[in-house]
């Protein structure tokens, strides 16, 4: 099982980059490198290597305006990414975006959205795109538990369903909405069965847990490749952060977070399974690889005002 | 008379609305426990109650359509959407639905409503959070919408819109909400719809703005007066349905000169339907060609460089009025 270590450790070292990234991205934060509203996905880190690494490469990922990981996770250099943060033109966006709107159409990444349930029915056409194409390619649709109360995702589960989309959506259950807990938002809270209705069959996987994510999400997108039949999976996790910088997380008890922070980490929990891991040199290395972000990001220049009218229309 | 920030006006107009009548309740997405997005509905929930202040799933067009069916049987919401860029997933309530409803059942119904969202650039939110979208509202017969741009003005339309009988859009906008100025205590403190504010007297040229705009045009109009010696009068319109073009137009009418500015597009834009009316009603006064400053014809760019120069600033209207007194 050589192999299945060496893709743990690789496992490890993406949670791990992107928990510093999103570290370093909310010090940048606070000394107003970066700008608009930054949601952080510390918590979820096993969520979004566990998914992305189930996929192949030229399956497609589709995401939410908490979408660092997933690109980063998808293979972006992180430069590319703090770049965008800081509003550079070298920014995965050209600055445009900004973190709620990250793109790298070269990696399949087709871009994080502000506006929630929004990437619902573009994943169903990216998928309808694939099939169109006769390719066996998968859509992987990222998105929260308070965006499956939006009508896209009753809309977009039927179509899918009825036209025998591959898709694979993802509802990253972090438990809360915004303020709002799972339980103040949403009837039915066992979010994998909410396809039930729609035909679209669900699974549930341990979002803390890098190796289940994986396993179940690799299920999933077999079935949505061979079968061709959307899956909802739920992944169980947990946002240890706010809702976004910007957020005095007045909504939930402080003893709930340090007890998920403290008992579920998914990085120290699965750094604990791996024999031989020295975290630290590991953190060492992915220091060095922050600190060259940041610099590029701080180096880079700003979009020039000439190209403000860039890419408007093709 | 007390300061309050535009949001305390705000927050004040809903609690005493509340308070005078029991058919006016809040709904929206995190309003109560979160206690708003901006803290508009701050402590709400602790003095009405969870009956009165609904928290509701992240579902814009089903909480206006709930709205519209509470309104349509004798209650009185106040539905707020965080954003004016989400208020786009309700359009069809709002348009299909709330705006119809009274004129197509032959106002056997009212619709007794207020949908109030933030909007506005500046806070690097980029193109799904920024825009400043009233003239897409204005464009809808069958609501009224008010733009209030000060703390005194946010609480009295506010109030005055719980109190009408139709449907109303309000559009608060999202650098004001720390903004502050003088509010009277009074309850019954109203503005009516209607009646635009006169900010500023001059005699040389006639600075319509909207929304915040009202506040930038009257830097503008200091800076004129201050390095330039010309006498700008700024007309802040307050509600653009019903607008006020009577005041507008007498001010055309003396200055002869006009500039209307605005932070939403210039196509289809609340400027370019006002310029129209203008050149209708008192083309015979203008001396020069009505001018219009606007954001950019852009998606909001997040870049600050880039979303500093894609909405007007006070520099940009001083320029303007120089060039044609
Ligand atoms: C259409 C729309 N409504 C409201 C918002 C404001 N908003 C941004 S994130 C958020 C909560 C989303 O929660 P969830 O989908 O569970 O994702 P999470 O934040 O947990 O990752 C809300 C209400 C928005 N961006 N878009």
């Amino acid at each position: 099982m050589a192999d299945g270590l060496d893709a743990a450790r690789e496992w490890l070292q993406a949670m791990l980059l992107i928990r510093r990234f999103e570290e370093r991205a909310g010090a940048m934060y606070a000394k107003n490198k970066v700008g608009g509203f930054l949601h952080l996905a510390i918590g979820e880190e096993a969520t979004i290597v566990g998914a992305v690494r189930a996929m192949r490469d030229d399956d497609y990922l589709i995401s939410t305006y908490r979408s660092h990981g997933h690109a980063i996770a998808r293979g972006t250099d992180p430069k590319r990414v703090m770049a965008e943060l800081f509003g550079k033109a070298t920014g995965v966006s050209g600055g445009r975006g900004g973190s709620m709107h990250m793109f790298d159409g070269e990696r399949r990444f087709m871009g994080g959205y502000g506006i929630v349930g929004g990437n619902l029915p573009l994943a169903a056409g990216i998928a309808l795109s694939s099939d169109y194409r006769e390719t066996d390619e998968v859509t992987v649709c990222v998105f929260g538990d308070g965006a499956a109360n939006q009508g896209t995702f009753g809309e977009t589960l039927n179509l899918a369903a009825l036209w025998k989309l591959p898709v694979v959506f993802m509802v990253t259950n972090n438990q809360f909405g915004m303020g709002t807990a799972l339980e103040r938002h949403t009837a039915q809270t066992d979010l994998h069965k909410r396809g039930e209705g729609f035909g679209v069959p669900g699974l549930r996987c341990d979002g803390m847990d890098v190796g289940d994510t994986y396993e179940v999400m690799s299920e999933a997108i077999e079935r949505a490749r061979t079968d061709r039949t959307p899956i909802l999976v739920e992944a169980v996790t947990y946002r240890f952060a706010g809702h976004s910088m910007a957020d005095p997380e007045e909504y939930r008890e402080k003893d709930e977070v340090k007890e998920w922070r403290e008992q579920h980490d998914p990085i120290k929990n699965f750094a604990a399974k791996l024999e031989d891991v020295d975290l630290d040199a590991l953190d060492e290395e992915i220091g060095t690889r922050i600190d060259a972000a940041v610099e590029f990001a701080e180096e880079s220049d700003f979009p020039t005002p000439e190209s403000m009218q860039d890419h408007l229309y093709a | 008379m007390p300061e309050l920030r535009y949001r305390e006006a705000l927050n004040q107009a809903l609690r005493e609305e509340m308070e005078r009548d029991d058919r006016v309740f809040i709904i929206g997405e995190d309003i109560g426990v979160f206690q708003g997005a901006f803290k508009v509905t701050q402590g709400l929930l602790e003095a009405f109650g969870d009956q009165r202040v609904r928290d509701t799933p992240i579902s814009e067009n089903t909480i206006v359509g709930v709205g519209v069916g509470a309104a349509m049987t004798g209650l009185r919401p106040v539905v707020e959407l965080m954003t004016v860029n989400f208020s786009l997933l309700a359009l069809d309530q709002i348009v299909n639905h709330m705006a119809a409803i009274p004129y197509m059942f032959n106002g056997q119904v009212k619709v007794p409503m207020v949908v109030r969202m933030p909007q506005g650039a500046g806070h690097q939110l980029g193109p799904t959070h920024s825009h400043c979208l009233e003239a897409l509202y204005l464009h809808v017969p069958g609501i009224l919408l008010a733009v209030p741009s000060t703390p005194a003005d946010a609480k009295g339309l506010l109030k005055a819109a719980i109190r009408d009988d139709n449907p109303v859009v309000f559009i608060e906008h999202e650098s004001l909400y720390g903004a502050k100025g003088e509010v009277p205590e009074d309850a019954d403190h109203l503005v009516d719809f209607g009646q635009a504010a006169i900010r500023r007297e001059g005699e040389d040229v006639t600075i319509v703005g909207i929304s915040r705009m009202a506040i930038t045009a009257q830097q503008a109009a200091e800076t004129l007066a201050d390095e330039h010696d010309i006498a700008a009068e700024v007309i802040d319109p307050r509600t653009l349905r019903p607008l006020d073009l009577p005041t507008i137009l007498e001010s055309v009418r003396k200055t002869n000169r006009c500039v209307i500015v605005e932070e939403g597009w210039p196509h289809g834009g609340v400027g370019a339907n006002l310029a129209a009316l203008i050149q209708e009603q008192a083309f015979d006064y203008l001396d020069a060609p009505i001018q219009r400053v606007t954001g950019a014809d852009l998606p909001m760019p997040y870049s600050k460089p880039l979303e500093q120069l894609a909405f007007p600033h006070a520099e940009q209207i001083v320029e303007r009025v120089r060039s044609m007194v």
